[in-house]
C-alpha cells in the first residue's frame, strides 16, 4: 500500500529524514515512534505529498507521490500535528467542504456525514462554531475530517498531544477502532500509546529508522542485559551472594532492590536481588548453580522482560546500557 | 476525452466549491461589510464632490478616480486574509494533501473576492440613478467607465492575492498588496521626470490611478495610464490586454508561490 525507497528529505542543508526504506501493507497499524525532531512529522508530510523527497521515491496505493500527486492523494485521509480547522466554520460545515476537497458529491457526502459525526461522538455539536470546541473535541472534529471520505490510508500524527487525559483514553479507543477499517500510520513520542493500539513499530532517531518491529519482538531483540529478579534464603549477608554473583563473568550488577521486596512482601532471611547480565550467556543457569553451590536456597527467580520505553531509551541516547 | 471532461468537470467543481466557501466567510466576518463600507463612503464623497459644482458634468469621472485611487488599499484589505489565513492555521496543508490543484485553489479564492468586488460595484449604480435623475449623461463612459473599474479591480485582487500567499500574517500580506500596488501608480510619476525607452517602458506599467486624485478641484487628469481611455468612453484593447494580463501573471505568481511552500 505504501512504499518508501531510499527517501532522504533536506531542509537546505539540514537533512531531516535520510535514507530510510519501508513498505507498509494494506491493513497494517503502524506507529511511528521518536522524540520530537526525529523526522516523523517530515517522512508523514512526503508519504502525504504535501512535500516532495529530495532522493528516492514514495508511492501510495501504486502512485508516486510526485509524478501521480493527486490519484496518490486520493487514497489518503490525514490529520496533521496542528490540527488545522477553520475556527470560524461550524462543525458539519467544515467537514463538507473537506469532503467536497476530498472529492466527494453531495450524495456521499450527506450518507457518511452523520456516520462519521457518530463515530467521533460530535453530535451534540455537529452545529457549534469550532472556534468554541475544546482541544480534545476539535481533535475529534479533526478525525473526522481524516475518515470521511473512507480513506485507504489514515495518516495521523501525534493525535493525542495537547489534549486533557480523559479525553485521551476515548480518543486512543477511538483511533484502534480505525485501525479495523484502515491501513493506519501513527505518530507518537509516547510508548504506551503505540504498543497499545500497533502492531508493527518504527521507531525513528535523527532521520533514521533504526528499529522496524512488533513491540514484543522489538523488546526481545534489542535487549542488550538481561534484568533477572532472584530471591536468596540462608545467606550470612548480602554483600556475601552480591560478590559471588559478580564473580561470574556474564554478570554487569547485582544489587538488593527495596522494590522487589515491597512488591513480594518482606519474608525473614530472604532477601531480594536484581542481576542485570549479559544477554545469551546462560545467566539464570550460572546464576542458580552459584547460589545453589554456596548452600544458599533459590526461593524465587524470574525474567524481567524490559518495557519498552526502557528500549526506547536505549535506541535514543547515545550511552549504551550496562556501561 | 472522456477522461479530460471528467477532470475537467472535477476542476470547476473544486474552484466553485473553494470560491463558494470563501463567499459565505466574507459575508459572516465583519471584514467584507467593513471594506465594503469604507469603498462607499469614500465614493460617495468623491461622487459628490465631482458632481456638486453648478457647471459640472453629469458623468462617473469622480467617482471613478475616487474608486480606483481606494481600491490599492481596498483591494489588498479584502484578499489579505484568502492565503494568509490558511497558512497560519495550517489549514493549507490539509487543501495541499487533498487531490486539489494549487492553480484550483487560488482561482477559487480570486473568484471569491472578485464577487465581492462585483457586488461592491453594482451598489454604486446608485450614483447612475443619482445622475439620471438630475442630469443628461453621456452613456458611452458609464459603461466603459464600469467595465474598466472591474478590469482595474481584478488586477489589484490578483495583486493582493500574490502578496497573501507570501505570508501567514494578514497585516503583512495588505501592506505588500498596497504598497506594490502603489509602485505600480507611482511608475507614471517616475515616467515624467525620465525620457526615451524607460519613461515609455515605466508608463506602460501605469496601473491607471494618480495621486492627483486627492486634488478634488481637478478630476480630469487623476486617472491616468490604462485607465484614462475608459473614463473617456473608449474601448482600447491594448488596456484591456494589459489588464487581464496583469491578472494572469498575478494569480500565476500566486501559483508559484504556493507550490514553492512544498520546497521549504
Amino acid at each position: 500500500m505504501i512504499k518508501v525507497e531510499h527517501m532522504t528529505k533536506m531542509y537546505g542543508a539540514y537533512p531531516a529524514v535520510i535514507d530510510v526504506s519501508l513498505h507498509i501493507k494494506k491493513g497494517e497499524v503502524v506507529g511511528f515512534l521518536g522524540p520530537n525532531g526525529a523526522g516523523k512529522t517530515t517522512t508523514m508530510r512526503v508519504m502525504t505529498g504535501y512535500t516532495p523527497p529530495s532522493e528516492g521515491n514514495v508511492s501510495i496505493a501504486g502512485y508516486d507521490v510526485i509524478s501521480h500527486s493527486l490519484d496518490a492523494r486520493r487514497h489518503i485521509g490525514y490529520l496533521p500535528e496542528t490540527v488545522p480547522l477553520y475556527l470560524d466554520m461550524e462543525v458539519s460545515d467544515y467537514l463538507r467542504y473537506m469532503g467536497q476537497m476530498r472529492g466527494m458529491n453531495k450524495a456521499w457526502i450527506n450518507e457518511r456525514l452523520p456516520a462519521v459525526i457518530d463515530v467521533v461522538k460530535l453530535g451534540d455539536y455537529r452545529n457549534s462554531f469550532i472556534q468554541k470546541l475544546s482541544k480534545g473535541y476539535r481533535q475529534r472534529v479533526g478525525i473526522a475530517q481524516a475518515i470521511l471520505h473512507e480513506p485507504d490510508i489514515l495518516i495521523l500524527d501525534e493525535p493525542t498531544i495537547g489534549i486533557d487525559p480523559a479525553q485521551v483514553v476515548e480518543t486512543r479507543a477511538l483511533i484502534k477502532e480505525l485501525g479495523g477499517e484502515h491501513t493506519l500510520i501513527l505518530s507518537s513520542h509516547i510508548l504506551p500509546e503505540i504498543s497499545m493500539i500497533c502492531r508493527r513499530v518504527l521507531v525513528i532517531h535523527d532521520g533514521r529508522l533504526v528499529a522496524d518491529d512488533e513491540p514484543a519482538n522489538l523488546s526481545e531483540r534489542l535487549r542488550r542485559t538481561e534484568r533477572i529478579e532472584i530471591s536468596v534464603r540462608g545467606a550470612d549477608s548480602v554483600s556475601d551472594i552480591i560478590s559471588s554473583l559478580r564473580d561470574l563473568s556474564m554478570i554487569v550488577d547485582a544489587r538488593r532492590d527495596p522494590s522487589v521486596a515491597a512488591n513480594r512482601g518482606s519474608v525473614e532471611g530472604v532477601i531480594p536481588l536484581l542481576i542485570d547480565a549479559r544477554p545469551d550467556q546462560e545467566a539464570t543457569e550460572n546464576v542458580a548453580r552459584t547460589i545453589v553451590e554456596k548452600g544458599w536456597g533459590l526461593t524465587n527467580m524470574h525474567m524481567i522482560p524490559m518495557s519498552l520505553e526502557e528500549i526506547f531509551l536505549e535506541l535514543t541516547t547515545d550511552e549504551s546500557l550496562g556501561e | 476525452m472522456q477522461a479530460m471532461v471528467a477532470s475537467l468537470s472535477q476542476s470547476g467543481s473544486n474552484i466553485w466549491n473553494v470560491a463558494y466557501k470563501e463567499l459565505k466567510t466574507y459575508f459572516s466576518s465583519p471584514m467584507a461589510y467593513i471594506v465594503a463600507a469604507a469603498f462607499l463612503a469614500i465614493t460617495g464623497f468623491f461622487f459628490v464632490a465631482s458632481v456638486s459644482d453648478a457647471f459640472s458634468e453629469a458623468s462617473i469621472r469622480g467617482f471613478s478616480a475616487g474608486a480606483i485611487f481606494f481600491m490599492i488599499f481596498l483591494s489588498p484589505a479584502l484578499t489579505m486574509r484568502l492565503l494568509a489565513e490558511e497558512q497560519k492555521l495550517g489549514t493549507l496543508e490539509l487543501l495541499l494533501t487533498s487531490p486539489v490543484r494549487e492553480v484550483e485553489i487560488v482561482l477559487g479564492k480570486f473568484i471569491a473576492s472578485f464577487l465581492m468586488l462585483v457586488i461592491m460595484l453594482s451598489l454604486t449604480l446608485y450614483y447612475v440613478l443619482v445622475l439620471f435623475r438630475f442630469g443628461v449623461p453621456d452613456t458611452g463612459p458609464i459603461y466603459t467607465g464600469y467595465l474598466g473599474m472591474i478590469l482595474y479591480g481584478a488586477t489589484t485582487l490578483s495583486v493582493g492575492l500574490a502578496a497573501s500567499a507570501i505570508t501567514s500574517n494578514q497585516l503583512v500580506a495588505l501592506v505588500v498588496g498596497a504598497g506594490t500596488l502603489t509602485g505600480l501608480t507611482v511608475v507614471g510619476f517616475i515616467a515624467e521626470r525620465l525620457s526615451g525607452t524607460a519613461a515609455e517602458v515605466l508608463n506602460g506599467f501605469q496601473l491607471g490611478s494618480s495621486f492627483q486624485t486627492l486634488d478634488v478641484s481637478n478630476f480630469a487628469v487623476a486617472q491616468g495610464g490604462h485607465f484614462a481611455d475608459f473614463s473617456r468612453g473608449i474601448i482600447n484593447f491594448g488596456d484591456i490586454l494589459y489588464y487581464l494580463g496583469m491578472t494572469g501573471v498575478f494569480l500565476l505568481l500566486t501559483v508559484v508561490l504556493l507550490q514553492s511552500r512544498r520546497w521549504r
